[in-house]
């Protein structure tokens, strides 16, 4: 490959032709994708996959790596009136350089402006933002013997890119796909993302197992049933993703069983469970403004309360594009209560909370 | 001649005033609520075209001066397109992305916070001598540095010394080589002359204005120039050429922002308990624009509407237009003073102060309407002597404790 080039060294040099500007700076006027500064894609095709979802193929620009792991999101940015607004994704697809695309499918939500014009209004061609791929909700390498999925509608994006990783490592090494049960819910058949793909996949492999449920004509799935759908649940590697309220059914329903270390989980909410900071008087440094912030009020809260113009991403903690520079004083992640108060330590100003005062350089 | 109450000075009551600052937070709303797509579009567009400019301007003249029919023309093209990209980088693009003008687009690749301009200025000495310094304190004798630049005497408040007399020179001095002078205007000279200046801070300036200026002397006299080859000669006297340009436009048209005739001082009982409809008042009987066409005032970075900017600095420069119809709307209205006139009107007043004033105030006469003010101390203040900052002015990045030990 290219590999022999040091294309680092090579900017690296340009740039003192282009000064202070990097060379991508205007390269990327020639061809949006050119360009290492901030990650982009540009949107090949949009395919519906059901009546509300559809999914974005993307080729990714200069920076990326195509190495995510099977299961892992991005965050997207999409400029909507002007303004950029970042949401996060699951990859569908498996992490392959050759494919030079990446997949993510996306559900408009009932009340999902971005979610909506993502599914509907995005024409092929458009350039959007990128961050690097993210998410301890990963499926490991080599793959644990016995997996049990527990998916819940658009929940299904991770599980795909995982399924499609077995079914691809199976496919070229030969190695048997293990054994998978995967139990699906949806509210009908037609709104059931890669139905067709999984009739396919299930056909294939004799060790992939689906159980599909439509929750409109059948009610949820009454965990006490799992006994029945998958008899030896208990000595399976569980991966659950779906609506917050199954997956809150599910946890309880393991650590009654004394399993929660064989559950894995993926939420697309933020969950402020940590406790608050103390809270504090937030300097942010380079405007002047400062405001007195409670122990439950983000960062960027705070800031936006005191009229600086806070970069903001997906409000949840995931495409870490709200991230700023922490120069004094200590915050504390509201979602796991880690504390950060190194000098010159960068946070994520969306889910953490001041602990007495701190500075942040904005 | 300097004023020590807006009010006073405009025939306003406390009333009149509050309500003239309603109606500009109304307009700053307004504008703020319509920002969208099309602002985006021309911002981006800017930078298009000045990034275009600037690969046409480096090209032509590296390949066109390797031709003897071609070379001078390319020698002039070339100089003449690298002069325009670095005055639209540094005027419509730099200065008023730094502003926070188009934060809010929440674009990481045009924000206020990392911007780096194509001059010698490092971006965050910029931020604190202009966005705060110079955007807070506007005319405020002895609080903005801007008035004269430590170099001019510009105002008849300012005492005259025998040094003044060379105005003229020092003037054309700092036209020519604008890019220097704006360089080393965070450094405060006045106070490194009076040893007030804290020298570790000033060691930290000086290392960071080096490393800046550095990188901008070698791109264009160092790198660009062998790269012609044989050439380096024309290569190297038309990027000095395009500097100048740059130079002497931007001087101009800065110079055009305070200096002329109607945009008046103000002494430091003005800025004690300022309201923010008082500050809005400042900010209008201190600044001029100038009347030109859409070419002229994006040439200009829109500092034609410098009123505009004065009270919205962090408003998009290409709805000032505008804004400007309401706020003359509003002038008109409370019978405020609105300086404008032509460009070389605007100038010629701002030379002819500083030609006048390089000689004592006895011998020349005021160009500007004089009511009794009592005489003031007129040193020059330091940041901790400085009320803390408004809220509404764009960033700059260092901390107190970092610049006073």
């Amino acid at each position: 490959m290219t590999s022999t080039i040091p294309w680092e060294r090579v900017r690296r040099s340009a740039s003192k032709l282009t000064t202070p500007l990097h060379p991508d700076d205007y390269l990327r006027l020639v061809n949006p994708l050119w360009s290492a500064r901030e990650l982009r894609g540009r949107v090949e095709t949009v395919i519906p996959e059901t009546e509300d979802a559809a999914t974005l193929v993307i080729k990714p620009g200069w920076g990326w790596r195509y190495n995510h792991k099977p299961g892992q999101y991005v965050g997207i940015g999409i400029q909507v009136n002007g303004k950029f607004q970042w949401r996060s994704y699951s990859v569908s697809s498996p992490p392959e350089r050759r494919r030079g695309t990446i997949t993510i499918t996306v559900r408009a939500m009932p009340e999902g402006k971005l979610s909506s014009h993502l599914v509907k209004g995005l024409e092929p061609g458009t350039i959007v933002r990128l961050a690097l791929p993210e998410g301890d909700f990963v499926l490991p390498d080599p793959p644990p013997r016995r997996i049990l999925f527990l998916v819940g509608g658009s929940g299904v994006t991770p599980v795909m890119a995982m399924l499609r990783t077995l079914d691809r490592r199976s496919q070229e090494n030969g190695r048997a796909m293990p054994d998978v049960v995967m139990h699906y819910s949806s509210p009908t058949e037609d709104r059931m993302i890669f139905r067709e793909e999984l009739d396919r996949l299930e056909q294939k492999h004799d060790g992939l197992t689906i159980h599909r449920l439509h929750t409109d004509v059948d009610g949820m799935l009454d965990l006490a049933e799992l006994d029945h759908v998958c008899p030896d649940w208990r000595e399976r590697e569980t991966y659950a993703c779906g609506p917050g309220p199954m997956l809150d059914a599910i946890t309880e329903h393991y650590e009654e069983n004394d399993l929660e270390e064989h559950l894995h989980l993926e939420r697309f909410s933020l969950e402020l469970g940590g406790e608050g900071g103390e809270g504090g008087t937030i300097t942010f440094q380079n405007s002047g403004k400062t405001i007195e912030a409670d122990g439950a009020t983000t960062v960027l809260e705070a800031g936006e309360e005191a009229g600086v113009g806070m970069p903001y991403g997906c409000r949840m903690g995931i495409c870490h594009t709200c991230t700023l520079t922490l120069l004094s004083g200590k915050v504390r992640d509201l979602r796991n209560g880690d504390e950060y108060d190194s000098p010159n330590e960068p946070v994520q100003t969306c889910c953490t909370a001041a602990v007495g005062d701190c500075t942040l350089d904005i | 001649m300097a004023i020590s109450d807006v009010k006073e000075y405009a025939h306003l009551t406390e009333e009149e005033v509050d309500q003239l600052g309603r109606e500009l937070d109304a307009i700053r709303a307004e504008i703020e609520e319509s920002r969208g797509e099309s602002d985006a579009a021309y911002i981006n567009r800017m930078i298009r075209v000045q990034r275009a400019l600037a690969a046409a301007g480096r090209v032509t003249l590296l390949v066109g001066t390797q031709f003897k029919e071609t070379r001078k023309p390319a020698w002039v093209l070339g100089a003449g397109l690298l002069g325009l990209h670095k005055i639209l980088e540094n005027m419509e693009i730099g200065h008023n992305v730094m502003h926070g003008q188009w934060d809010w687009m929440n674009d990481p690749e045009i924000h206020s916070s990392n911007w780096e301009w194509d001059t010698a200025q490092p971006a965050e000495q910029w931020k604190h001598s202009h966005n705060y310094i110079h955007h807070q304190f506007t005319n405020v004798l002895g609080y903005d540095n801007d008035i004269g630049y430590g170099i001019l005497r510009m105002a008849r408040e300012q005492k005259w010394s025998p040094y003044n007399l060379g105005q003229p020179i020092y003037n054309s001095l700092l036209a020519t080589l604008f890019e220097w002078g704006v360089a080393l205007h965070d450094l405060d000279i006045e106070r490194i002359r009076k040893g007030e200046k804290d020298p570790k801070e000033m060691k930290r300036q000086l290392k960071q204005i080096f490393r800046k200026g550095r990188n901008q002397v070698l791109k264009d006299y160092v790198v660009y120039p062998p790269l012609a080859g044989k050439q380096w000669k024309s290569v190297l006297t038309a990027n000095v050429a395009a500097n100048i340009t740059r130079n002497l436009w931007s001087y101009m048209i800065i110079f055009c922002g305070h200096f002329p005739d109607g945009a008046v001082h103000f002494t430091e009982e003005e800025i004690e308990d300022e309201t923010r409809a008082e500050w809005y008042l400042r900010q209008i009987l201190g600044s001029a624009n100038f009347e030109g066409g859409r070419m002229l005032h994006v040439l200009s970075g829109s500092l034609g509407f410098q009123i505009e900017h004065h009270i919205f600095p962090d408003l998009p420069s290409n709805r000032y237009p505008e804004i400007s119809e309401k706020v003359q709307a509003l002038a008109a209205k409370y019978d405020i003073p609105y300086t404008t006139g032509p460009l070389y009107r605007q100038y010629g007043q701002a030379l002819r102060t500083i030609l006048k004033l390089s000689l004592p105030n006895s011998w020349t006469s005021s160009d500007q309407p004089e009511p009794p003010t009592p005489p003031h101390d007129r040193k020059r203040r330091g940041d901790d002597e400085r009320p803390s900052r408004r809220t509404e002015l764009g960033g700059w990045s260092r901390s107190h404790s970092e610049a006073r030990g």
